[in-house]
C-alpha cells in the first residue's frame, strides 16, 4: 500500500527489500548460532557429542543434563548444581539493580532540578565513574570490604556493583530529567510538596522508559559480572558466573559437555528473560529526550 | 502600606545586577502588569513575589508581613505558568486537588472546593481526563483552577496566554478580565503583550533593563509616557516621533518641522508649560500617536487644537476599521490613522489633521518627557 510505504524515509524497491531482508536475516541466524548450538547439545546425552556433530540435533532428547546442572553436578568440592548459585545471584542483584536505579534517580534529580554550586563538577566526577576499568579498583575495593566487614558477602557484592553502577545510572537519569519540564517542579513546590514529594508524585510517575533502561542495564552487567564475584565473594555467596565456571572448569572425572551447555543457558536466561520482558521499552527510553517529541 | 509591597528589591546574578531596586505597592484588589520586552526582569520578579527566586536586596511584603526567606507555599500565593505546568500523570481533579492535598486538607473539603472551582471555570466535565487529553484553552483553564482552588492572597501569572492561538488569547483575556471583577482578587501580572497590558490591568509597571520605566493606570502609560522607551513600547502601532525645534509665536509656542516637500510646518501647542518653554531655540523630538494623527474629518470633535496640514503619502494600508497612511515629517515616516473609507492614493498630497492636545515632547538627550 501506497501509505504504508510512505512513512519509511527511504522509498526501497521490491528488489532491494528482498535482499535487505536477506542480509537481516542471515545476521539473525549467525548472532542466534551460538545461543542455537547450546539448546540443542544441552538437550544431548553425552555419547552423541563426543562422537559426533555438535550442530546436529539430538537423537535422543533428554532433560537429564538440565536436572543435572541444577541440582546435582560437582561445583568445585560440592556436588550441589548451580541452584544455591543462581539464588545467590538473585540475592545480589535484585538489591544492587533497586539500590542504583534509585540513587541515579535521584541524583539525576538533584543534578538537574537542584542545581547546586560543582555540581557539573561532581556530574563530571560521576560520569567519570563510568570509564575507570574494574581492575584498577580490586584491590582498594577489597580494602574498603575488609574494613567494613562485609568481606565474602552478599552486601558486600551488593555494595560494589551499586558504587559501580550509580555513574550510570546518574547519567541516564540526569540526561532524562534534563528535558523534564522545571515549572511542574516549581509548581508543585508553590502547591507546597517537598524535596522527596515531588520526586515521588511528579517526576517517578514519568520514569518509565529510564527506569527501564536503567534496570535492564544494571541487571544485565551486574548478572554477568564474573570479576568482583570471583574476587569478592566467598563459597557462600558466589554468583552464578562463578559457579559456571567452576563447573566447567572441574578438573576430576570427565567432561559433561552437555551439563556445562545447560548450565550455561540456566546462566544466561534471566538477563534473556529481561530483554524480552522489556526490551521494547529499552529502545524507546534510550532514544527519550534525544528528539523532541 | 500597600497589600503586596515591593521594596527597593534588588536581584544579583553574582556581580551582575540583572534588578535594581524595584519599588512597588500594590493595593488589594489591584491588577497589576508587569510589561516589557524580553529579558526585562519581569519574569524575574515574578518569581522573587512567589519565592522561586531569592531577593538579593530589598523586602517583599504580603499583608505587611515579610517574605524574605519563606517558602512559597507558605505564602498563600498561587501561580498560573506559561506552560501550564499542569502535572502530566494526574487527572485534571487531581491536578486541581494536590495543593490542598500537600496542605493536608481533608478529602471533603478538597472535593467540595475542587466541585466549587470547575463549577466557575465550566471544566465539570473535564475532570477524570488527563492533562494531555485537552485542548490550549482547556489546559489554561485547568491552570487557573489549580490557582484559584487555593483561595491565595496574591495570584501571580507568567505570560499565561503567549501559547494559545490569537482569537482564543482574546477570549482568554476577557475571561480573566471577568474573573477579576468578580473575585476582586490581588493579581500580578506578566506579559510581553502591550495590548494584554492595556486592557487587562488597573495599573502597569512598564519594565526595561531591569529598571521600571513607569508605573501608572493605562492611561498615564498610555497619554504620558515617562521616556521615549515607554511611549515607543506601549501602542500599536508605535508612536510617531518627530525632531522639531521649539519655536516662540506671538501667542505660546510651536514645534517646527518640514514636511516631505522641505515646506516648514509650524504646530502650536495647545498649552505648553514654562519647562516646555524654555527649551525655544532648542530642539526635542515631538511624539505624536498615530489616531492624533488623522485626516481632517476624522479628527476629533472634543480636541482644542487641531492643527491641518499637507503633506505627501507614500503608502496606505487598508486594516478594514482604519485606514493606515504613511507620510514624512521632518524626514521620519509617520503614521497616520484615517478612516476606513479615506480616498487618499500613494504618491498624491492628503490634508492631515494633527491634534496637538494630545502631542508629547522628550528631550533629545535624556530621552525623558519634557512635562
Amino acid at each position: 500500500m501506497a501509505i504504508a510505504s510512505s512513512d519509511t524515509a527511504i522509498r526501497t524497491g521490491r528488489v532491494t527489500r528482498f535482499f535487505l531482508y536477506l542480509v537481516l536475516i542471515l545476521f539473525a541466524l549467525f548472532y542466534l548460532l551460538p545461543f542455537g548450538v547450546m539448546l540443542v547439545n544441552s538437550v544431548k546425552p553425552l555419547a552423541e557429542i563426543t562422537g559426533g556433530n555438535m550442530l546436529s540435533l539430538p537423537d535422543v532428547w533428554t532433560l537429564e543434563p538440565w536436572f543435572k546442572a541444577w541440582s546435582s553436578a560437582q561445583i568445585g568440592v560440592e556436588a550441589t548444581g548451580l541452584s544455591p548459585y543462581f539464588w545467590n545471584s538473585i540475592k545480589m542483584v535484585v538489591p544492587a539493580v533497586a539500590i542504583s536505579t534509585i540513587l541515579g534517580a535521584l541524583n539525576g534529580y538533584v543534578l538537574t532540578k537542584w542545581r547546586f554550586k560543582y555540581d557539573t563538577l561532581i556530574f563530571g566526577m560521576m560520569l567519570f565513574a563510568c570509564f575507570i576499568p574494574f581492575q584498577i579498583v580490586l584491590i582498594p575495593m577489597a580494602r574498603i570490604l575488609g574494613l567494613t566487614g562485609l568481606a565474602g558477602s552478599t552486601p558486600g557484592l551488593v555494595l560494589v556493583h551499586v558504587v559501580f553502577g550509580l555513574g550510570f545510572t546518574t547519567l541516564y537519569f540526569k540526561n532524562y530529567y534534563q528535558v523534564f519540564p522545571t515549572e511542574l517542579i516549581r509548581a508543585a513546590q508553590i502547591d507546597g510538596a517537598g524535596f522527596f514529594r515531588i520526586f515521588q508524585r511528579i517526576l517517578l510517575p514519568s520514569s518509565g522508559p529510564i527506569i527501564v533502561v536503567s534496570v535492564i542495564w544494571q541487571f544485565t552487567n551486574i548478572w554477568n559480572d564474573f570479576l568482583f564475584g570471583a574476587s569478592f565473594a566467598d563459597l557462600d555467596s558466589q554468583p552464578m558466573t562463578v559457579a559456571l565456571n567452576n563447573l566447567v572448569q572441574s578438573s576430576h572425572g570427565v567432561k559433561e559437555y552437555n551439563v556445562h551447555f545447560a548450565g550455561a543457558v540456566f546462566a544466561a536466561l534471566p538477563t534473556l528473560l529481561v530483554y524480552i520482558v522489556a526490551g521494547r521499552y529499552f529502545v524507546r527510553g534510550l532514544m527519550a529526550g534525544s528528539v523532541k517529541g | 502600606m500597600g497589600f503586596l509591597d515591593i521594596k527597593n528589591a534588588t536581584k544579583s546574578y553574582g556581580e551582575l545586577e540583572v534588578l535594581h531596586k524595584v519599588d512597588i505597592e500594590v493595593e488589594e484588589g489591584e491588577f497589576l502588569v508587569l510589561v516589557g520586552p524580553s529579558g526585562c526582569g519581569k519574569s524575574t520578579l515574578l518569581n522573587m513575589i512567589a519565592g522561586l527566586e531569592e531577593i538579593t536586596s530589598g523586602e517583599i511584603a504580603i499583608k505587611g508581613t515579610t517574605m524574605n526567606g519563606v517558602h512559597p507555599s507558605k505564602r498563600n500565593i498561587a501561580m498560573v505558568f506559561q506552560s501550564y505546568a499542569l502535572y502530566p500523570n494526574m487527572s485534571v481533579g487531581q491536578n486541581i486537588t494536590f495543593g490542598l492535598e500537600m496542605h493536608d486538607v481533608p478529602k471533603p473539603e478538597r472535593e467540595k472546593a475542587m466541585n466549587d472551582v470547575a463549577k466557575l471555570l465550566q471544566i465539570e466535565q473535564l475532570l477524570d481526563r488527563k492533562p494531555g487529553q485537552l485542548s490550549g484553552g482547556q489546559r489554561q483553564r485547568v491552570a487557573m483552577g489549580r490557582a484559584l482552588v487555593r483561595d491565595p492572597d496574591v495570584f501571580l501569572f507568567d505570560e499565561p496566554l503567549s501559547n494559545l492561538d490569537a482569537k482564543l488569547r482574546v477570549d482568554m483575556r476577557t475571561e480573566i478580565k471577568k474573573l477579576h471583577q468578580k473575585l476582586g482578587t490581588t493579581i500580578v501580572y506578566v506579559t510581553h503583550d502591550q495590548i494584554e497590558a492595556m486592557t487587562l490591568s488597573t495599573r502597569i509597571a512598564v519594565m526595561n533593563g531591569g529598571y521600571v520605566q513607569q508605573l501608572g493606570t493605562p492611561k498615564e502609560i498610555y497619554n504620558t509616557p515617562n521616556n521615549l522607551f515607554v511611549a515607543t513600547f506601549m501602542g500599536s502601532p508605535s508612536m510617531n516621533l518627530v525632531p522639531v525645534k521649539i519655536v516662540k509665536l506671538d501667542k505660546g509656542i510651536a514645534a517646527e518641522t518640514s514636511n516631505a516637500h522641505g515646506q516648514t510646518v509650524s504646530l502650536p501647542f495647545s498649552s505648553p508649560s514654562d519647562e516646555l518653554k524654555s527649551y525655544v531655540g532648542k530642539t526635542v523630538i515631538l511624539g505624536i500617536r498615530p489616531e492624533a494623527f488623522t485626516d481632517p474629518g476624522g479628527a476629533d470633535r472634543d480636541a482644542s487644537n487641531i492643527v491641518e496640514i499637507d503633506n505627501e503619502v507614500i503608502v496606505t494600508e487598508p486594516a478594514g476599521s482604519d485606514t493606515f497612511v504613511m507620510t514624512t515629517l521632518g524626514g521620519k515616516e509617520c503614521n497616520a490613522r484615517m478612516r476606513a473609507d479615506v480616498q487618499v492614493k500613494p504618491g498624491s498630497q492628503a490634508r492631515f489633521a494633527i491634534n496637538m492636545d494630545k502631542a508629547v515632547v522628550f528631550d533629545t538627550d535624556t530621552e525623558m518627557r519634557i512635562p
